[in-house]
């Protein structure tokens, strides 16, 4: 193509981009359609792939080709694979989509459309891109490093101390946080929770046909799954209205957190393989499907978008969650736009696998990309509802009251107006008793996701089996990150127990195996069961603090990449990560800050729990003592990790200080360059 | 038309690398053994315990 061409072709995305972004910040009254958020993304993230990351490219990191990867050093057909680079794209974004850029959006839409779209595009391209860019490079740079690793060894001991704890902290905190989501998703729902126990036969026969008859063949195993799951999402409507099967089927929230908490257990502990691989593999199949459908839905079907761009509750009152735009928005939206667990994902399996450097840049850069248009998908899908149904669905019943008409009085009250007749009638038509108090995003999500689908495929008739098959969606794969999260933190665990107590730390040993499977469990069931008791409906206290671990996360990795580029001697090029980790900083201390010391008891954990002490003056039933404690666990945690990562910041500042001064030399921990043998090929 | 070939191509061998077929044949090339029900399952030993120790994102 002539440059003249391109050059044109760059000016009129730019143009267009910046035309749905002003239709979208400016647009005040009339309802906007969907596709102004889809264009003024997909414009951005072409700009910033192209000019952006080109930089960073070029600039920041002076990508090699020449330079052989790890992948091709030490390849050995198992962790070390040279492999295609749309390959390890798709291998890299299936990694990392996970429940948060679906929930996080959903949540914050109480802001309104404009707050969410405009962090999730401005922070992926700025931010969370370019920290799975460079973490994927650094640690393709260190034979595959992770982020704990690179932490030790660039910033110091205390570094890769903070970033294990954070790690685990965050693993704890995420797995109590999309247990409950669960939990309010299938609470007192027979149908939704007949199709997700389903899913435990199935994928044992799954197993058993893998195993068994098609060794290997987990793509047509994993269709026949998906298949199946599907007759149990249409046979769930009948298991719902059965006289004996529907109350069977229909649990508490209490009872099913028992249950999460047991199977998370048996998931950890138990060698339950069989069961485990081929969920993971059906898991996945359904989550990269519906992520297709979904995208496929938006761009066909145009939905209109029913939510204001901003709506009143970015003064902090509002009901989903409390607390100000700033910097609310920006913690409860963190996988969509910037996510520090990215950054284990970078320095994991991927980097093993690239087998140029200069492919890092599409891997990291592109892969967050397609997460964050995820996440403009999951905000579509919350405010195609009307407003006054998004709020039935996501307000606890603590704050909008306890009965469907006082709930419909008090939103109809925030001008947005909807009765319980309404609700009854869309509960109905998804297949549900009641859809008040289903706090959590996914019900919201799914709702939204049947409504679009609803209004083409199969009319009004269908949305309920679209709803279900949401809630499927989303439970199936937060299960499959319970397990798998479990045995994560089961291994960190028995690892820095092993510098304890040896035997601790061998992993095949079953005592430690079991203590460990427990303690992992019991810290994140208590977070669960803490949000399952919460009047507050338990998001208000359990999302926030995942968001500021997540982001805590972050910071840690955006420190190792400054630490790294400074090291690197190209100091005048800092501000790439610089920026991102200051803002994250003002994001999450300010955050940490409001959630421990806010005087707002909907928003600080100390002045709820002063609350909760002065109403029971002085003579605090079991259960209040226990919400107080709750409250005291929540600021603690919260504080220590604030404590942590200022450690970790203050220790790498000093280090730049030193470095940009000459007292300590220039001196990264990269492998020594290394001639690729491809190089000949390419001439 | 060699377009949609090559596209369809891509996409199924990315689909057999995340559903860990790829990573089967080349545990099958990496042992010099057939597919059987005995190397398959040898196969998923070591898988499991990779995949185990290896963080599933938010």
């Amino acid at each position: 193509m002539p440059k003249w061409s391109k050059a044109l072709l760059w000016i009129a995305t730019s143009l267009l981009g910046a035309v749905a972004l002003a239709t979208i910040a400016l647009h005040r009254g009339e309802a906007i359609n969907a596709m102004w958020l889809v264009v003024a993304a997909v414009c951005t993230y072409a700009i910033g792939y192209r000019f952006y990351s080109k930089f960073i490219a070029a600039k920041v990191l002076a990508l090699d080709a020449t330079r052989a990867t790890p992948a091709e050093r030490l390849e050995d057909g198992r962790d070390f694979v040279p492999t295609n680079k749309w390959v390890v794209f798709g291998h890299h974004f299936a990694a990392i989509a996970g429940p948060g850029p679906l929930v996080g959006p959903v949540l914050a839409a109480q802001f309104g459309y404009l707050p969410g779209t405009l962090w999730i595009v401005a922070g992926a391209v700025l931010g969370g891109c370019v920290q799975d860019f460079v973490i994927l490079l650094f640690s393709v740079r260190r034979d595959g490093k992770s982020l704990t690793e690179m932490a030790k060894s660039e910033i110091g001991k205390l570094g890769g101390f903070v970033a294990y704890v954070a790690i685990i902290t965050i693993i704890i905190v995420l797995l109590g946080a999309v247990a409950l989501i669960v939990v309010n998703a299938l609470k007192d729902s027979p149908w939704g929770t007949f199709t997700i126990a389903m899913t435990i036969p199935i994928a044992l026969l799954m197993g058993i046909y893998l195993r068994r008859f098609r060794p290997g063949k987990v793509l047509e195993t994993s269709v026949i799954g998906v298949v199946l799951v599907l007759l149990a999402i249409w046979e769930g409507q009948s298991i719902a209205h059965h006289p004996t099967w529907g109350p069977a089927f229909t649990l508490t929230a209490p009872t099913l957190a028992i249950l999460i908490i047991v199977y998370g257990y048996a998931a950890s502990a138990l060698p339950v393989w069989l069961l485990l691989a081929p969920r993971d593999y059906l898991s996945t199949f359904v989550k990269l499907g519906t992520i297709g459908l979904l995208a496929i839905g938006i761009v066909a079907l145009r939905p209109t978008l029913h939510m204001p761009p901003l709506t009143r509750f970015v003064d902090g009152t509002g009901p989903v969650f409390a607390g100000k735009i700033f910097p609310f928005a920006f913690i409860t939206i963190a996988c969509g736009a910037i996510s520090g667990f990215h950054s284990l994902i970078s320095s994991g399996t991927t980097p093993k696998l690239i087998r140029r450097e200069t492919e890092t840049r599409m891997v990291g850069y592109g892969s967050m990309m397609a997460e964050s248009l995820v996440a403009i998908m999951a905000t579509i899908a919350a405010c195609v509802l009307q407003p006054g149904v998004y709020f039935a669905i996501n307000s606890p019943a603590g704050v909008v009251g306890q009965t469907a008409d006082a709930a419909a009085a008090t939103i109809s009250s925030w001008g947005f107006p909807i009765s319980a007749a309404d609700m009854q009638v869309l509960a109905q038509a998804v297949g549900e008793k009641t859809l008040f108090n289903r706090t959590g995003g996914a019900p919201a999500f799914a709702v939204g996701m049947a409504h679009i689908f609803s209004n083409s495929l199969g009319g009004q008739a269908v949305m309920a089996i679209w709803y279900h098959f949401a809630i499927m969606f989303e439970a199936l794969f937060i299960l499959t990150i319970l397990d798998a999260g479990t045995r994560v933190g089961r291994f960190m665990l028995q690892d820095a127990l092993g510098h304890i107590w040896k035997p601790l730390g061998r992993t095949s040993w079953y005592p430690s195996i079991l203590t460990t499977s427990a303690l992992i469990v019991a810290a994140w069931g208590y977070f669960l069961w803490q949000g399952v008791k919460d009047p507050l409906g338990g998001i208000n206290s359990l999302w926030p603090l995942f968001g500021i671990s997540n982001q805590l996360l972050a910071t840690v990795a955006l420190c190792v990449a400054t630490t790294i580029i400074i090291k690197m001697g190209r100091a005048r090029y800092m501000a790439v990560t610089l920026i991102p980790l200051a803002w994250l900083v003002s994001v999450t201390f300010t955050a940490s800050y409001h959630k421990i010391f806010d005087s707002n008891p909907r928003i600080g954990f100390l002045a709820h729990a002063a609350q909760l002490s002065a109403k029971a003056a002085g003579n605090p039933t079991s259960e209040v003592s226990h919400l107080i404690l709750n409250d005291r666990l929540d600021a603690a945690v919260t504080g220590v990790l604030v404590v942590m990562v200022a450690l970790i910041l203050i220790e790498s500042v000093t280090l730049w200080a030193k470095v940009l001064t000459g007292r300590r030399q220039l001196h990264t921990r990269e492998t020594p360059f290394v001639m690729t043998r491809w190089v000949e090929e390419r001439g | 038309m060699k377009l949609v070939r090559q596209i369809t191509s891509t996409l199924l061998a990315t689909l057999r690398e995340i559903f860990d077929e790829s990573a089967y044949e080349r545990f099958l090339a990496r042992h010099g053994v057939a597919s059987s029900v005995s190397s398959y399952a040898r196969f998923c030993r070591e898988r499991e315990a990779a995949k185990a120790r290896r963080p599933r994102c938010c």
